[in-house]
């Protein structure tokens, strides 16, 4: 753990920043907190709602055993103390978008504790320093509906699809000191989230957004009054918000003033964040027990369940692709970063393996190497994500397998790859029907080799002269002649015996 | 047997429907009108004749095809306007939900009626079941059947907040009603009207679909004249709901055939503290009266003591009210019911307008007096101090019970007032739950029987109180009061 050095220049010192994070997460669930509905994304309006949502006469909440396992699961893949016993509260407040009048929350008994996350600054770069963040608590509670003001000239729409979706809030301490811990600490949260199945981390469909607190100290004073700029959706704009609010907090400092403690909105299209209501007229939300509901008790064979259903986690995913596979720090970073790249690249090492008979460990190099380079440039090329790749893990194996066994060179395989990408063929097929497979027949390669040095005579000289850089000359020249297909170890070894 | 199908017992018309004595249809017929020729009462906010009919025509094409018959086959009922019916109009008695029709349907209602009882109507109560007299409802007030003798025609309270079922029991236009009880709304108006009303345990029956007043202390329950009725009523109301997170998970006893009046080797405490100084003397006397009962059938009276009892009303008046002012904050003009959109009013106006408009005003105080006790810097000296003071008072309870099976109290402190009488002292109104809140805060199950008549010839009641799920002894005790006690008046039709 480091101390961060991210200071703010003011005109009269250096200010530190002081961060943390509310990120509300909807969990991944077939089916609202407390109904029966529906939750998927980009329905017609007011389709998934049932009574409970629309807060008809009446309804009761029933507690989604679902969602409950999700916030445990989430709980212990960051280490934190999970509560057998919690309790849901209402916090009461009046708006459209809120039919019950309330939204059903955890005040007082959250069913997640304390936890932690460890944070590295470059998610890319293992060498840049680490950082455990702490994790004050996790809660479930309901989404509220939505408003719709575009609809008509004088009247607002209520959308009550969102109504009643199953929140996780994450509420982190304020232990980061930086715009790069908070975007980092972000990320490594969605991350987490991802590889658990608790939120499938889509930000721009806001499935994951974050309430951004920040306030500025000199460097190891008291906190400071923080401001909470609401519902922010992405790691760049947490980032821009910690920034732009900090500076702005260090200007009314310097100027003589007082940061008030309030809510506030930002505007990407501005980067600024501006006032939304001051703590005066923050609501009194009447927060008390629900009861329509009975505190939610935890038992040991529901948590062993949660246990054994965790996947492997990033930082344990990350330890093994570097000690058990021999990938470079770099490399198991990468493709740790996300569940998908770990899933896609796993299902490439198995597929490897199962073909060419070897352990994972014997073609997690190139399998990785390959997908960061190969594969990622081509995907880039075409602006498409691993998800919809046009080449499956099966396909690249078979590939990786052809140049493995020596069937074609590394140089040809970009090729074959280039012809899968465009036919949707298969590489086996590709290499059959070109004529691709490499070359070992000594006697073309020899004769290749003879008419390179033959038609190079100067080069040959000057190399007999010492200038032994010139043998990748011939070898390049060769392998020209032999349009890629000879074997390049036997080019080697020919060359070397024509110039010996 | 009586030759008038109105006077019947719904253990009566069961089985003389049963044996061919008559058809549903002239029990519904019967019933129906009675309902028709009883306006003065005001018992219903909604008739439905039709459905009376349409259920007692089912029963008799069932018996007539010899096809099983539900439990309630052949008997009318009246349900409380508090239960959602699905297609007919669901107010709580309230003009915030005029002309609110739900699509589905309560499902203690939907028990009944897959049990084949048909619905005379959707009877009144105080509005959003806040009251004790009845004179809440915004459809006016409902009014006893009863008048004191003497000459003396005024118009007297049926109780409250289950008015409607009570006052039409007694009047002979439904056979039985569903009440529901959050304080006392079964017990206090079966007392004034001299009927039986037993409030179950907490849980015993689903609360989904019931306009919702005070989450933790709402149960629905059977009113009947007898307490057989009652035990057979309630057998199809229980049982689990998935529904509801507070329903219990529980199998429903078989109360009505495990009845007995046998009251050998139970203990009945008598709790010192409902006992207080000024007493109703005619009240103290029944209660006495009904010990020598209990005793008589076989029962050993003890006395116990219940040292929470006086800080039970406050206790009620915090987190019924705390409860209250944010279920009711569903009622906003957004969805249904009432809206009060005045000319360039903003959501916020529209919300003041809507509730000011929609809510009357007990309602109103119940909900301020919610805010106020939920509100930062008061909700621990409120709300949190009356949860501790609600486990002392269930504790109280529990330890009373390690000396007894059951309890005998008073129902209420008084015989039925005159309407009007009260009104303007709520602090007043507020004392008639006096014996009855200490239950509902616990829990428990409790039962009103009618006991006998005061001097100004009007109905006065006990109240057994069981422990938690033994609905069985509560109602035994029941039984053996209604066979000694020999409660057989009924007032005078002057409607």
């Amino acid at each position: 753990m480091t101390e961060s050095t991210y200071r703010i220049q003011g005109a009269t010192g250096e200010w530190e920043v002081v961060i943390g994070l509310e990120v509300h997460a909807q969990v991944t669930s077939q089916a609202k907190l407390f109904s029966g509905a529906a939750t998927a994304f980009g329905a017609e309006p007011n389709t998934q709602v049932s009574l409970v949502d629309a807060a008809m006469p009446g309804m009761l909440p029933v507690p989604n055993r679902e969602c409950i396992r999700q916030a445990v699961r989430t709980g212990m893949a960051i280490d934190a103390q999970i509560n057998k016993w919690s309790r849901f509260d209402r916090k009461n407040y009046f708006y459209a978008d809120l039919p019950q009048g309330y939204q059903i929350s955890q005040l007082y008994h959250p069913i997640v504790g304390e936890g932690q996350i460890e944070i590295t600054l470059d998610e890319k770069n293992p060498d840049s320093s680490t950082k455990t963040i702490g994790i004050e608590r996790i809660h479930v509670e309901q989404d509220a509906g939505k408003l719709m003001h575009d609809q008509h000239p004088t009247r607002s729409y209520v959308d009550l699809n969102r109504s009643g979706v199953a929140l996780m809030e994450i509420v982190s301490k304020p232990d980061m000191r930086s715009p790069a811990e908070a975007g980092a600490y972000l990320s490594k949260l969605r991350t987490i989230l991802r590889y658990v199945g608790s939120c499938d981390g889509n930000m721009d469909q806001g499935s994951m957004r974050a309430d951004v607190n920040v306030s500025v100290r000199r460097p190891g004073e008291e906190f400071g009054t923080r401001t909470e700029t609401k519902n922010v959706n992405s790691v760049r704009f947490v980032m821009a918000v910690v920034e732009h609010e900090a500076s702005r907090q260090v200007d009314v400092l310097e100027a003589g003033g007082k940061v008030v403690q309030e809510t506030r909105l930002y505007d990407p299209d501005r980067n600024e964040t501006r006032s939304m209501r001051s703590k005066e007229d923050a609501h009194d939300y009447r927060y008390f027990p629900d009861p329509d509901l009975l505190p939610l008790e935890l038992d040991d064979a529901f948590l062993e369940e949660c246990r054994q259903s965790l996947p492997e986690l990033p930082d344990a995913k990350r330890q093994r692709y570097e000690q058990a596979l021999g990938l470079s720090a770099y490399n198991a970073a990468t493709l740790t970063a996300d569940a998908d790249t770990a899933r896609w690249f796993e299902a490439l090492l198995a597929e490897g393996a199962r073909i060419q008979k070897k352990s994972e460990g014997e073609v997690a190099k190139a399998s990785a190497n390959w997908l960061l380079s190969e594969l990622y440039g081509a995907l880039n090329r075409l602006g498409k994500s691993l998800e919809d790749s046009p080449v499956g893990p099966e396909e690249g194996a078979e590939l990786l397998a052809l140049v493995a066994d020596g069937t074609i060179s590394g140089t040809i395989a970009k090729q074959v790859f280039e012809i899968m990408l465009e036919t949707g063929d298969r590489a086996p097929k590709i290499v059959e029907e070109k004529g691709l497979k490499q070359t070992s027949d000594t006697g073309a390669i020899e004769a290749a080799v003879a008419k390179v040095l033959a038609d190079n005579g100067d080069k040959v000289e000057q190399y007999k002269a010492g200038k032994d850089a010139l043998f990748g000359f011939f070898v390049g020249q060769t392998m020209k002649a032999m349009q890629g297909k000879a074997n390049p170890q036997v080019v080697n070894e020919l060359i070397k015996k024509a110039l010996a | 047997m009586s030759n008038n199908l109105t006077d019947l017992t719904v253990a009566e018309i069961r089985d003389g429907f049963r044996g061919g004595d008559f058809s549903a249809r002239e029990v519904a017929e019967a019933f129906n009108a009675n309902v028709a020729g009883a306006k003065a009462l005001n018992a219903f906010i909604v008739e439905t004749p039709e459905k009376a009919l349409e259920a007692a025509d089912a029963a008799d094409k069932a018996k007539a095809a010899g096809e099983a018959l539900g439990a309630l086959a052949g008997v009318p009922i009246g349900m409380k306007d508090l239960f959602c019916t699905e297609g007919v109009q669901t107010t709580a008695a309230s003009h915030m939900l005029e002309g609110f029709t739900p699509t589905y349907e309560s499902t203690v209602s939907g028990k009944l009626w897959a049990a084949g009882a048909g619905m005379l109507g959707k009877l009144n109560l105080d509005q959003f079941a806040m009251g004790s007299s009845n004179e809440t409802s915004y459809y006016g007030n409902v009014i006893s059947p009863w008048r004191r003798g003497g000459g003396d025609n005024a118009a007297l309270a049926p109780g409250g907040s289950s008015g409607g079922s009570s006052s039409a029991i007694a009047a002979r236009l439904c056979p039985a009603a569903t009440g529901t009880d959050t304080g006392g709304s079964i017990r206090q108006p079966a007392a004034f009207t001299g009927i039986s009303g037993i409030k179950p345990t907490y849980g015993r029956c689903s609360r989904w679909g019931i306009v919702a007043f005070a989450s933790s202390l709402d149960q629905a329950g059977p009113m009947a004249r007898t307490v057989r009725d009652n035990a057979i009523l309630l057998e199809t109301m229980s049982g689990f709901d998935p529904r509801d997170s507070t329903s219990l998970d529980l199998a429903v006893p078989q109360w009505e055939a495990n009845l007995t009046s046998d009251l050998k080797g139970k203990k009945v405490g008598i709790p010192k503290e409902y006992r207080p100084d000024g007493l109703n003397a005619e009240i103290a006397a029944l209660w006495d009266r009904g010990i020598e009962w209990l005793k008589d059938a076989g029962a050993e009276v003890v006395e116990v003591s219940l040292p929470h009892t006086k800080y039970a009303l406050p206790t009620y008046y915090i987190i019924a009210p705390a409860e209250a002012s944010s279920n009711l904050a569903r009622y906003d003009g957004v969805r249904y019911g009432q809206r009060d959109l005045p000319d360039g009013a903003g959501l916020q106006d529209m919300y003041a307008a809507t509730r000011a408009l929609g809510f009357g005003p007990e309602v109103k105080r119940r909900i301020m007096i919610g805010t106020y006790v939920l509100s930062a810097g008061f909700y621990d000296a409120y709300y949190t101090q009356a949860q501790k003071v609600r486990a002392l008072i269930a504790r109280d309870f529990e330890q009373a019970f390690e000396k007894c099976d059951l309890l005998l109290t008073p129902t209420a402190p008084s015989a039925s007032f005159a309407l009007g009488e009260k009104q303007a002292d709520p602090l007043a109104m507020y004392l008639n739950d006096v014996f009855t809140v200490p239950a509902s805060l616990a829990g428990l199950p409790a039962m009103a029987v009618p006991g006998g008549l005061d001097s100004q010839g009007l109905p006065l009641g006990l109240q057994i109180i069981g422990k938690a799920l033994d609905e069985q002894t509560v109602l035994n005790a029941g039984l053996a009061i209604e066979e000694r006690a020999g409660f057989n008046a009924r007032p005078d039709k002057w409607w």
